[in-house]
């Protein structure tokens, strides 16, 4: 079990171009994970058919939920001569045999090495009157899962926002960021409450997390709507939530259609929830409700309460960065320390958000690194440990060969349920994350325990 | 729209036509009448801009992603050349290794993400390698890239031949996208009757002969000194000539869908206007 990881640093060269156990995995699926946020798309991946399976397998086994998607089906033949021919087949069957009202086609690594032009594929393409293709550029071989999230998310807004020529509509653009549908849902509940009307995509609510209802439906109820989609761009104002899943999509709205983009972290913990809550406030001139508020001071005074069940411990996060750098700065709220922090995505700013937070804390001696993996986060904790680890199921394994707990957070997490419905996201968020940690310490203290120092009251 | 417009124009033409030499001997007549240009070599030799830099000391846009990973400043990679010309080679794989046309895509896609394209360019030229023999060679004539394209071509066989081939590849292009066929340049081999011949040539394709630079050793000289020829005697007969095909192409009004002429037809033509024609 990872026994064979070294304490003592590689020598030089031999991990500085491959990864070891990566803290990420391919832009395809985060690029899926997106589209199957809008009503009755169909994913189309434009590659061999392995690509496919695995990203509906990948996204299948975190939610629990069937993860649709079609594809090219590319043979010998089109890594050759071109995947046209089967991106316009596909085009045309899709539409005739599942009916869809919009295909968004993301590419995979071959493809993206052939060099097809999709844009004029899909020119060329016949599709039916009132429905649509979009497309995305998703090679693996740049970025992350994190980074396909963000290109789908681009490409919807090319292909669909509009602007008419009235005055902006009193109401928000949410970009989720590449969440569960569980914090998709808190965070609209969160605006809803301030009494904002609005638009969020990709909405993976009802899609990722379906109920079981009488009869199957294809395509589950949930997922935005194309004319909200479109009306996006008549809107007073975007919150895109996390740099690298929204950003960039809220750049390219604020310029196509004068959408004011307010780039905001993803709102886990307190700090980055009071920041929304505040953005929404001054961008729509409304009160904070009351129930926020209480809400808020759940939070607060659960904090006052139990602190001393987790102050001063050290945690290990590791994921992808727009949870990372919001879970570490709720992790210095609740006066923890983070010391080391890892991310699989690429991105000097990871290291730069992460390292101005500890700075101000006035925390030394931590770890941080963007395009890390988790080979190297185990080296770290070989040399000096931590109390607790944070992050997806794959550490998991560094948890078993280091006797360390780990709480579940992120994707995938492949072995646990039930937490794509719940939010780690706003004040109910912030109150699942403080009992996820404190639980998980406390249990290893019982656990731990000498028969006389097993108390019943902790 | 306030913004001026600016031209994208691929070069393509057969391996050692002259691409590179012709491409920037234009570039520098273009800047020295005060254009603003910005070049994009698509050549894994990165030979693209050596004249106008006055060497070949730049690090490509993929030798800098390999080095310093994915977080790239566009200074990194974008060097002023002659003329306040801006230069940038996408560079690519040793030879007989890896895939250079995804080499040019990648770099294209990185320059573009890092705001390479400002508004204060009036042209942007990329000198594309050979033929265009896979996905990643047509990028500069995708939707929204280049709209105009010029093909180096002299009157030898294989000169005209790749270029009727790259005909092929822009009338593909063509049909869906915006871009269209500008012309094509005449790089002289000195072959007999060779002005007729390609003159007849573009026609025949449903273009024109844009401009036919005769052959000077003045080009070879200027090119050992690392320059120009516009750069390195501007004075000379050899300079006018850059000078006149630099104007051509910026007046030029004819745009068109080429039409490819079959093998037969390509040799029948060497026949009626080539050295049998005299």
């Amino acid at each position: 079990m990872l026994d064979c990881t070294p304490k003592e640093p590689v020598p030089e060269g031999s991990h500085t171009i491959g990864k070891i156990n990566p803290v990420k995995t391919c832009q395809p699926i985060g690029a899926m994970y997106a589209a199957l946020g809008i009503h009755r798309c169909l994913p189309h991946s434009h590659g061999s058919q392995g690509c496919c399976s695995y990203h509906r397998m990948a996204l299948s086994r975190h939610f629990h939920d069937p993860a649709m998607a079609s594809t090219s089906s590319f043979t010998e033949g089109a890594s050759v001569f071109g995947g046209a021919a089967n991106l316009k087949t596909s085009i045309k069957n899709v539409f005739q045999i599942y009916d869809p009202d919009i295909i968004a086609v993301h590419t995979t690594c071959l493809s993206e090495t052939i060099g097809d032009d999709i844009p004029a594929i899909i020119k060329q393409s016949e599709i039916p009157e009132g429905k649509y293709v979009i497309h995305c550029n998703t090679p693996s071989y740049d970025g992350s899962h994190v980074t396909g999230f963000s290109n789908m998310c681009k490409g919807i807004v090319n292909y669909l926002a509009e602007a008419d020529d009235a005055p902006k509509k009193e109401q928000v653009n949410i970009f989720p960021g590449y969440v569960n549908p569980g914090d998709m849902r808190e965070i609209q509940r969160i605006v809803t409450e301030m009494g904002i009307k609005s638009i969020m995509y990709p909405d993976t609510t009802n899609v990722m997390d379906s109920p079981m209802m009488k009869k199957y439906e294809m395509y589950p109820m949930g997922g935005a709507k194309i004319e909200d989609i479109k009306d996006s761009g008549n809107s007073k104002m975007t919150i895109a939530l996390g740099a690298w899943s929204s950003a960039e999509a809220a750049a390219i709205l604020q310029s196509k259609c004068k959408v004011q983009g307010v780039p905001l972290k993803i709102p886990i913990g307190v700090k980055a929830t009071d920041e929304m809550i505040m953005a929404l406030k001054d961008g729509f001139d409304v009160e904070v409700p009351l129930s926020l508020e209480i809400e808020r001071g759940q939070v607060i005074d659960t904090l006052l309460d139990i602190h001393f069940q987790y102050e001063g411990k050290k945690v290990a996060v590791y994921g992808d960065p727009d949870i990372v750098i919001p879970l570490t700065e709720l992790l210095i709220t609740m006066g923890m320390i983070p010391k080391y922090i890892i991310t699989g995505t690429n991105g000097k700013k990871f290291e730069q958000t992460i390292n101005s937070m500890l700075e101000e804390a006035g925390i030394e001696g931590s770890k941080i690194k963007a395009e890390g993996d988790l080979f190297d986060l185990h080296q770290w904790i070989k040399e000096e440990s931590v109390d607790l680890l944070i992050g997806n199921s794959h550490g998991k394994y560094i948890a078993r060969a280091e006797d360390i707990p780990l709480v579940r957070v992120g994707f995938p997490v492949y072995d646990r349920a039930v937490h794509p419905l719940m939010p780690i996201t706003g004040y109910r968020g912030c109150l699942r994350l403080i009992e996820m940690i404190s639980n998980t310490l406390l249990d290893r203290r019982d656990h731990d325990a000498l028969d006389q120092d097993y108390e019943l009251i902790l | 729209m306030g913004v001026k417009h600016m031209r994208q124009i691929a070069i393509y033409g057969k391996g050692g036509i002259g691409k590179s030499t012709t491409t920037q001997n234009t570039v520098a007549a273009l800047a020295a009448l005060g254009k603003k240009v910005l070049v994009v070599g698509c050549d894994p030799k990165a030979d693209s801009t050596r004249l106008l830099l006055h060497g070949l000391c730049q690090k490509t846009v993929l030798d800098t992603l390999r080095d310093e990973g994915d977080d790239i400043d566009l200074e990194d990679v974008l060097k002023p050349g002659f003329g306040e010309t801006l230069c940038v080679e996408s560079g690519g794989p040793e030879p007989g290794v890896g895939c250079a046309g995804r080499g040019i895509i990648t770099s294209i896609n990185l320059l573009e993400s890092l705001g390479a394209y400002t508004d204060d360019l009036d042209y942007v030229f990329y000198d594309v390698l050979g033929d265009v023999v896979c996905g990643g060679f047509a990028m500069p004539i995708r939707e929204g890239k280049a709209q105009e394209i010029y093909i180096v071509a002299s009157g030898e066989l294989m000169a005209l031949y790749a270029a009727n081939n790259i005909s092929k590849g822009i009338k593909k292009y063509a049909e869906t996208g915006g871009v269209r066929l500008g012309g094509i340049i005449c790089n002289s081999r000195k072959v007999d009757n060779e002005l007729e011949l390609l003159e007849a040539f573009a026609k025949e394709l449903g273009s024109q002969l844009i401009y036919f630079v005769p052959r000077d050793n003045l080009v070879q000289r200027a090119e050992i000194n690392k320059k120009t020829v516009v750069d390195f005697d501007p004075e000379s007969n050899q300079a006018n000539e850059y000078r006149s095909l630099a104007k051509a192409i910026d007046e030029n009004k004819m745009f068109v869908i080429p039409k490819p002429m079959t093998q037969d037809r390509l040799e029948e033509l060497m026949m009626e206007h080539g050295f049998l024609g005299m």
